[in-house]
């Protein structure tokens, strides 16, 4: 028994004796096995080159091209019956002055102030949550992670309907701002900004007289008073609802890094005297970084991409408050036929995207504090030890 | 209903770390730090209960809906009890009320259900063939694939829509089943998983069959794909929860009415060419029908829901 025994077993031939020879031997099937591979390789992979390619890589390159043409959609994009224009579906958008440009600009405010909303609203809440579900003393954990995880699994369009009717006039929250003596506004048709309506109320401004200085000066198109005007209340909703679905999955991202961080360097920081939140502070969000890096640019990808919602609750209205650049290409393309526009706008949306996500990195990298937070943790988990 | 498991080191620490604080001080101190504690926990719980009602509240107040009239639902959006208890919403639906079939929900449904289980049984074939050669066969190119995956999988969906419906018409599918299902049918980050889980498989397993002179792709059919049904669940799960829930691909691939799903027709009935009057009972009631098969889901494979969401993790 024990002569075969050992490895694979009965298949091999004495190892010592057949040196050389068996080495050349075993060589010659092995790259048959490779030429086979390389062919078994293509057939396996070729139904994601074709799909991937056709419908993710090709749409690229012909949009590329698209953008430089002032293309109705019904005639063949390649024969030379649409006008070439250059650049100018470009300029239209981001450098003349005209509807086009003041229509981008404006979504593009829209959705500069969802995304400073969103980000960190969202980021913080499911830090929060994954922070207290992930409590070794609170009973019912599973519970309340299947809670706040259940709106990230359904359907966008089914929830956004669901916000639709919670947030009507006279629907579920302003019944139940009531309650507390608050009249809620008119979500859907409320076109004023947060921050002038905030400031209105404090009495410093007044929201329906543009400061003349503010209004009657501007940039790229739009005023200053609009730039700095802040979401929309409309935008709000839409601001709520996306906080609210996408939370969960991001508590989700967090549990998971939380219950890899050693609970050793808590002790050892509670150990040396620090309180709670300074162990949270200086030792688990290092610990974080990483993932707290990924969380906010999941959430920079997504917000600028908001669609789904737009779509359903507001359309852009009321007076292109919830218009966002994702939105405004589509209907540049499907409702005004202007798909060199369109196509324009999209490319200067993934520009903005990936302009905004090295800015977002280089940032985070240069402050580079959490080796040196474990480093200095590390050494003093051995001294306690 | 667990769904994360707890690690043991948290364990371990927790019974160290407690006959330490014990140890460290007489009873006074710590009984105060007890009752601070329990005061802090009390008022974790609290928070916790609220915020999680704000999370469910909006499906309770959605089902109840459902079973209101629609002045009950006007006038009385907050009553859990529905006065008079009406089942008109899900009648009309299934094209028994009186008032007709206004709402084509069994179209809808049916397209759903067809679109679903093409892209599903799709993704989850492809995704594996493609993971399983990008992790395991040997073949020029492969690295170059691999890193254009990851490019893909970096480009944002939205950008593409006006580009996707460019190419589906020149393709002339647009508007068709075919346009709906085909350009879902492998996903970049299914294959990514699918290979990150193949490269955890022991080699060995496949050399024994290989000697035993069994094809590349039979090796991978019967030897290695049975091992990979944790993995392979969880991409079934993950893309019956992604075709199911898919709006902005459908909405761009197709123009006629024949072709909606519960996410299209829903959205057209909402706010679009459908849209009149309120009548919010059966709008919510579409979108509770539209939901439920994606609740069943996830409250049956929780533990692969999770994975998933973790999953994205990974990618960085």
């Amino acid at each position: 028994m024990s002569q075969y025994g050992s490895g694979s077993g009965s298949v091999a031939a004495p190892p010592a004796a057949a040196g050389g020879d068996g080495r050349r031997r075993r060589r010659e099937p092995a790259s048959r096995i490779k030429g086979r591979q390389g062919l078994w390789g293509w057939l396996f992979v070729s139904p994601m080159v074709l799909v991937l390619g056709l419908f993710l890589l090709l749409p690229i390159g012909m949009a590329l091209w698209v953008s430089l043409l002032n293309w109705d959609g019904q005639s063949n994009p390649f024969t030379g019956a649409a006008d070439f224009v250059g650049l100018d579906n470009y300029s239209n958008v981001l450098t003349n002055d005209g509807l086009d440009r003041t229509l981008f600009m404006t979504s593009v405010r829209n959705n500069l102030y969802f995304v400073l909303l969103v980000v960190p609203l969202q980021t913080i809440l499911a830090l929060a949550l994954a922070v207290a579900v992930n409590s070794r003393r609170i009973k019912g954990k599973s519970l309340f992670r299947t809670i706040f995880y259940f709106p990230s699994v359904t359907s966008s369009i089914a929830i956004s309907t669901v916000f639709l009717f919670l947030f009507q006039g006279s629907g579920a929250v302003n019944a139940l701002l009531k309650w507390v003596g608050i009249t809620g506004p008119k979500w859907f048709t409320d076109a004023d900004g947060l921050v002038w309506t905030v400031l209105g109320g404090l009495g410093i401004v007044d929201p329906d007289k543009p400061t003349a200085a503010l209004a009657s000066n501007g940039f790229l198109g739009l005023s200053w008073w609009d730039w700095l005007s802040g979401p929309s209340i409309a935008m709000c909703t839409i601001i709520a609802l996306i906080v609210w679905t996408s939370s969960g999955t991001y508590m989700l991202i967090f549990l998971a890094a939380l219950q890899d961080v050693p609970a050793e360097l808590e002790e050892a920081a509670l150990l040396d005297g620090a309180n709670r939140w300074q162990s949270f502070r200086n030792v688990t969000i290092p610990a974080l970084r990483p993932v707290i890096f990924l969380v906010l640019t999941l959430g920079l990808i997504g917000s600028w991409q908001i669609f789904d919602a737009v779509y359903v609750m507001s359309q852009g209205a009321p007076g292109n408050t919830t218009l966002t650049p994702a939105f405004l290409s589509y209907t540049a393309g499907f409702q005004d036929s202007e798909y060199g526009r369109a196509a324009a706008i999209a490319f200067i949306l993934l520009a903005i995207i990936m302009v905004m996500t090295l800015i977002q990195r280089v940032l985070l990298r240069d402050r580079d504090r959490p080796a040196r937070t474990a480093g200095r943790f590390g050494a003093l988990r051995r001294r306690t030890s | 209903m667990s769904t994360l498991p707890t690690t043991p080191p948290v364990r371990k620490t927790q019974a160290t770390w407690q006959p330490r604080t014990s140890g460290s001080g007489s009873a006074g101190p710590r009984a105060q730090g007890g009752t601070g504690r329990r005061i802090l926990l009390a008022f974790v719980y609290l928070v916790l209960t609220a915020v999680g009602l704000i999370y469910i509240l909006p499906f309770v107040i959605q089902i109840v809906t459902s079973f209101k009239t629609d002045p009950d639902a006007a006038g009385n959006p907050l009553g859990l009890l529905p006065n008079p208890f009406s089942l008109e919403s899900y009648r009309r639906l299934f094209g028994l009320g009186n008032s007709g079939d206004a709402v084509p929900f069994s179209t809808w449904l049916s397209n759903s259900v067809l679109v679903t289980l093409f892209i599903t049984a799709g993704r989850v074939f492809f995704d594996s063939l493609a993971g399983y050669a990008l992790a395991r066969l040997d073949f020029r190119g492969r690295n170059l694939l691999f890193n254009g995956l990851l490019t893909i999988m970096a480009v944002p969906g939205v950008v593409l829509l006006i580009p996707k419906f460019l190419v589906l018409n020149q393709l002339g599918i647009f508007d068709t089943y075919s346009a709906m299902i085909i350009p879902l049918m492998v996903d970049a980050a299914g294959v990514f998983i699918m290979r990150q889980f193949f490269l955890s498989i022991p080699r060995e397993v496949e050399e024994a069959a290989r000697i035993d002179g069994a094809s590349v792709f039979r090796t991978f059919w019967s030897v290695v794909l049975p091992m990979a049904k944790p993995a392979l669940i969880t991409l079934t799960i993950l893309s019956f929860q992604g075709s199911w829930n898919e709006f902005t691909h459908f909405l761009v691939a197709t123009q006629s009415p024949q072709y909606q799903t519960l996410t299209t027709g829903l959205a057209s009935f909402v706010s679009g060419s459908l849209s009149s009057g309120t009548q919010y009972p059966l709008k919510l009631t579409a979108a509770l029908l539209a939901t439920i098969p994606v609740a069943v889901l996830f409250f049956t494979f929780q533990r692969h829901f999770v994975r998933s969401a973790n999953s994205g993790a990974v990618k960085e």
